[in-house]
């Protein structure tokens, strides 16, 4: 009996010493365990270095955890809380799934949402230090990003996208009740094969108010009179341009009414499509808004990346500093961070193109290198931003004005260049051998920066097609050009088989011709088989 | 900053995705299904898996460009040897290509799990034993009690308290039966009254009172037989829920393992499509040359016999065996016969008539294969049993018949057996 108080007691003097140990040594936590209150207490230390120290400025964060399977479950509706029903979602489930339950494919530690609040999924299965990198990493760095970043700005409403998806889910599945599952289907499947040329790439004009207008008329009459001056009526004028034949004007004017040549090929539709009824419409309409919700994300993907890499390893390196993560759970960190930037070399078996999370975290760290301890190269290729002593500001309007593209043909530097061993290949079909056309040496620098900046140019990437010309009044055949450039021509079957969904929306025939200045390449044409009407 | 936690949420919210995509894709599934059960042994048919079908059947075409042609550039890491000017001979077919075929390998295929139940599903989908229900409710004698109701004469064991105690105060409100706490509580009253003296009027009035309420007591019993109420049970035929399948199989020399192997598919396809059915199946095989015996698998599929065929020895055996171990009143029975048709002529009037009176009254269903070499088109002459069993089989005899001389046959006639009625046009 009085054994058995004895060691009651010396358990409880040692957990409260264990407790006294904690307190005093400002950890965090202990071990892989956490639990709610841990969270918080992660989540405000991670949040007084991101804001405090770093300069941050995220939406507020509304972190939730969840189970594998419910990852399973994001990760086939684009990683969206709400998304509508389709076959396709279904298709990547089985397929994740598989792949999971193999054990070929681990799931991400965590989603984040670009929305606002910004929603923060975390696994449960994470252990306390997975936790605490997986908030410094999404919940301020990729939070930052989307809040801050000028593409998501322009092109984005953080705060209307949850309404906008519930009310896009609601809407299909009401359709669904009311037309049937199969005809939506058939739609949505028509819309997603387009979705990729549903988008706008450049913000549309605002029509200007009245007194704006009247003010700018002024300005140019204010112009034109400054400039006046009587010797140009002596000016002998030329031929001047001959009349446009009739025909031309016709087309100029249809083309004018129609808004042609459009490249959102779903918009033109949506608008202009002859025999589409108006629940048809408003699904183009949802698909092509969706669509250009996640457009930003394609273009900022290395830089997105390289933000929140960057801010959760300055914020973890922190935390160690001040004592409030182990030494432990700094090893354990450091281990699934470097698995995370590690970059395959072109001749590994591993490499499967470059690895945004490498690419943009060394981008990063090069800038803060650049501007608080530069080398005189640096000072020649940089001088806006070396030795300027202020890295976090500096990387700040990196982030909030760049986007991938444009951030590596800015800033990659020379340093960065030779770190990575960067080489420029050319491979024309035409030749038997591919060249190398730069590397990284003096001479090459600049000509391996414009070409990994043009690899990273959605624009680039996505073939450019057009809507052309359309004779409303004929015989409604819509004419569309994929501009080739390099003469890279579109996938065949892919091609074919979208124009045949195209013919179905439009209802009429369709004809895509795939041309550059010079040559025409390629012709498709679709008939309409089940036209939606 | 919030936290929430979802793990309690409910998960599946990807089902109604996954069963689209099932139903889309169930064609291709369906043949997918059933070439890979082509390929796996016996035993393993039932069981789930990875499914491969064709990518182009569920494909998402995208407007993107080829992988072939053109002018391309690539930026790659990890540069050791090349100096500007070099040229490199092209690799096999995007080797090195980051650009290109960025969808990689699995593009012709698309590869997912499906769950045992799903695969057997699409396996046997519709597919229907014939006459089930109405057969497994009608031969069977066994019952098991199920609640009907209450009434009023019964055994102690099923006396039910509650509807009892629910009749027995209803009775006593309805007839006033004074409450014993009224009755203490009067006498209380009689007996402080008389303690104090003086009141003899109001204690006779009570005690008279007193009286009528104890009689009254005495005539409203408490509980009265009529009030008893016993729960009511009816017995409702138990369906039998297992079956018993007979394998019959020619091993005279004549038969050779290219037959043999016939014989076992079709087999195995009952055997998992019983087994779908009934919660247990049990198996017997009878092999037979000129004389009977059931045997185990083993011996039954792989040891050879040498002897004359004879047919009605077999259904002789199988006779015997439902009699000792399979009565028919508690057993489905099927029966699965295989043979290369072979029968000694003086033998097959004996066959007809025991399969007429003694096996089909017994057997949910009969199933007669006549397996054939594999260069047999079929069109030969009928043999001697199949013309013998001609005579026999009609739909109405629940006996059916087929002829089958390669193995991709084996699933369309065990369809064509078993189809639905409604689905056999499409089989």
């Amino acid at each position: 009996m009085s054994n058995d108080t004895s060691t009651a007691r010396k358990s409880k003097s040692r957990i409260l010493k264990a407790i006294e140990a904690q307190a005093s040594s400002n950890l965090l936590y202990n071990g892989a365990d956490w639990n709610f209150d841990t969270l918080g207490r992660i989540f405000d230390a991670v949040r007084k270095i991101g804001e405090g120290e770093l300069g941050l400025d995220p939406y507020r964060t509304q972190i939730e955890v969840i189970t594998s399977e419910q990852m399973l479950d994001a990760y086939s509706s684009v990683g969206m809380p709400l998304f509508y029903k389709h076959w396709s979602f279904g298709k990547d489930f089985a397929r994740n799934e598989a792949l999971y339950r193999k054990g070929w494919q681990g799931l991400a530690y965590e989603i984040v949402i670009n929305s606002d609040p910004c929603i923060c999924y975390i696994m449960e299965e994470n252990s306390a230090t997975m936790q605490t990198l997986v908030l410094a990493h999404a919940a301020m760095g990729h939070n930052h990003f989307f809040k801050n970043n000028y593409v998501f700005r322009q092109w984005t409403d953080a705060s209307g996208i949850a309404d906008y998806l519930s009310f896009a889910k609601a809407y299909i599945a009401k359709c669904e009740e009311r037309y049937g599952i199969e005809a939506v289907e058939r739609l949505v499947d028509a819309a997603h094969a387009l979705q990729s040329h549903g988008i706008h790439r450049y913000p549309g004009k605002r029509s200007m108010d009245l007194a704006t207008e009247e003010r700018r008329e002024q300005e140019r009459r204010s112009h034109g009179e400054a400039l006046f001056n009587d010797l140009w009526r002596t000016v002998p004028k030329g031929k001047g341009k001959k009349p446009a034949s009739k025909q031309k004007v016709e087309e100029d004017r249809r083309k004018a009414i129609l808004k042609l040549p459009e490249e959102n090929i779903l918009y033109f539709l949506e608008k202009t499509a002859p025999r589409l009824a108006g629940w048809q419409r408003e699904i183009l309409r949802i698909i092509r808004l969706i669509a250009q919700y996640f457009y930003p994300q394609r273009q900022t993907k290395m830089m997105n990346e390289g933000c929140a890499t960057w801010t959760h390893h300055r914020i973890m390196t922190r935390l160690h500093e001040t004592g409030q993560i182990s030494d432990g759970s700094y090893l354990e960190f450091l281990h699934s961070h470097t698995s995370v930037v590690m970059q395959p070399e072109f001749d590994d078996r591993r490499y499967s193109g470059i690895n945004p999370y490498a690419l943009g975290f060394a981008l990063m760290q090069d800038i803060e290198r650049i501007s608080l301890k530069p080398t005189d190269e640096d000072r020649a290729w940089f001088p806006d931003i070396a030795g300027n002593g202020d890295a976090y500001g500096t990387l700040r309007d990196v982030w909030a004005n760049f986007r991938d593209e444009s951030i590596i043909s800015q800033y990659l530097s020379p340093h960065l260049i030779r770190k990575m061993g960067l080489f420029h290949i050319l491979d024309d079909h035409d030749e038997d051998e591919m060249l190398v056309a730069a590397i990284h040496d003096e001479r090459g620098y600049r000509d391996v920066r414009r070409a990994l900046a043009r690899q990273y140019d959605v624009a680039r990437r996505d073939p450019d097609i057009q809507v052309v010309d359309v004779d409303l009044a004929g015989d409604r055949r819509l004419e569309l050009r994929h501009n080739v450039v390099d003469g890279i021509t579109l996938e065949e079957k892919d091609a074919d088989r979208v124009l045949q969904h195209l013919a179905d929306l439009w209802g009429y025939e369709v004809r895509l011709v795939e041309a550059d200045d010079d040559t025409i390449y390629a012709e498709h044409k679709a008939e309409p088989m089940r036209p939606f009407a | 900053m919030n936290i929430i936690d979802r793990r309690r949420d409910s998960g599946g919210k990807s089902l109604v995705n996954r069963q689209r995509f099932m139903r889309r894709a169930r064609a291709l599934v369906r043949r997918a299904v059933r070439d890979a059960s082509a390929k796996r042994s016996i035993k393993d048919v039932e069981k789930g898996g990875d499914i491969v079908v064709p990518a182009d059947g569920v494909h998402e075409p995208i407007l993107r460009r080829g992988g072939q042609g053109g002018k391309r550039e690539y930026v790659l890491p990890g540069n050791k040897k090349y100096s500007q000017g070099d040229t490199i001979a092209r690799p096999d077919e995007e080797g090195g290509g980051s650009g290109a075929g960025a969808d990689g390998e699995g593009e012709d295929e698309f590869r997912f799990a499906l769950s045992d139940e799903e695969f057997l599903d699409l396996f046997l989908e519709d597919l229907e034993l014939p006459d089930l229900a109405k057969r497994q409710v009608m031969g069977v004698e066994e019952t098991q009690p199920v609640r009907a109701g209450y009434r009023s004469s019964g055994s102690p064991a099923t006396l039910s308290v509650v509807r009892t105690m629910r009749n027995s105060m209803l009775r006593r409100t309805a007839l006033g039966r004074p409450r014993p706490e009224d009755v203490e509580a009067l006498q209380a009253e009689i007996d402080r009254l008389d303690d104090e003296g003086g009141h003899d009027d109001k204690v006779a009035a009570l005690r008279a009172d007193l009286e009528r309420k104890q009689r009254r007591m005495r005539l409203v019993p408490f509980i009265d037989p009529i009030d008893v109420r016993y729960r009511r049970y009816d017995q409702i035929p138990k369906p039998v829920a297992r079956a018993v399948m007979f394998c019959l199989m020619d091993v005279s020399g004549s038969m050779d393992e290219h037959m043999k192997d016939l014989a076992k598919r079709f087999y195995a396809l009952l055997y998992l499509f019983l087994k779908r059915r009934y919660k247990r199946v049990d198996v017997v095989f009878i092999r037979h040359t000129h004389e009977a015996k059931e045997v185990d698998e083993d011996t039954f599929f792989h040891s050879r016999e040498s002897g004359g065929t004879v047919v009605s020895t077999a259904l002789e055996e199988m006779g015997r065996v439902i009699h000792d171990r399979y009565p028919a009143n508690q057993w489905n029975i099927y029966a699965a016969q295989a043979s290369d048709g072979d029968n000694l002529p003086m033998d097959n009037a004996n066959t007809v008539a025991l399969l007429k009176t003694a096996i089909l009254p017994l057997c949910q269903y009969y199933a007669y294969l006549e397996v054939g070499h594999a260069r047999d088109d079929g069109a030969g002459e009928a043999s001697s049993l199949w013309r013998a069993y001609e005579l026999v089989a009609s739909p109405d005899e629940r006996m059916a018949m087929r002829k089958v001389s390669h193995r991709r046959d084996i699933y369309p006639v065990f369809r064509e057996l078993f189809a639905k009625e409604g689905a056999k046009a499409e089989a």
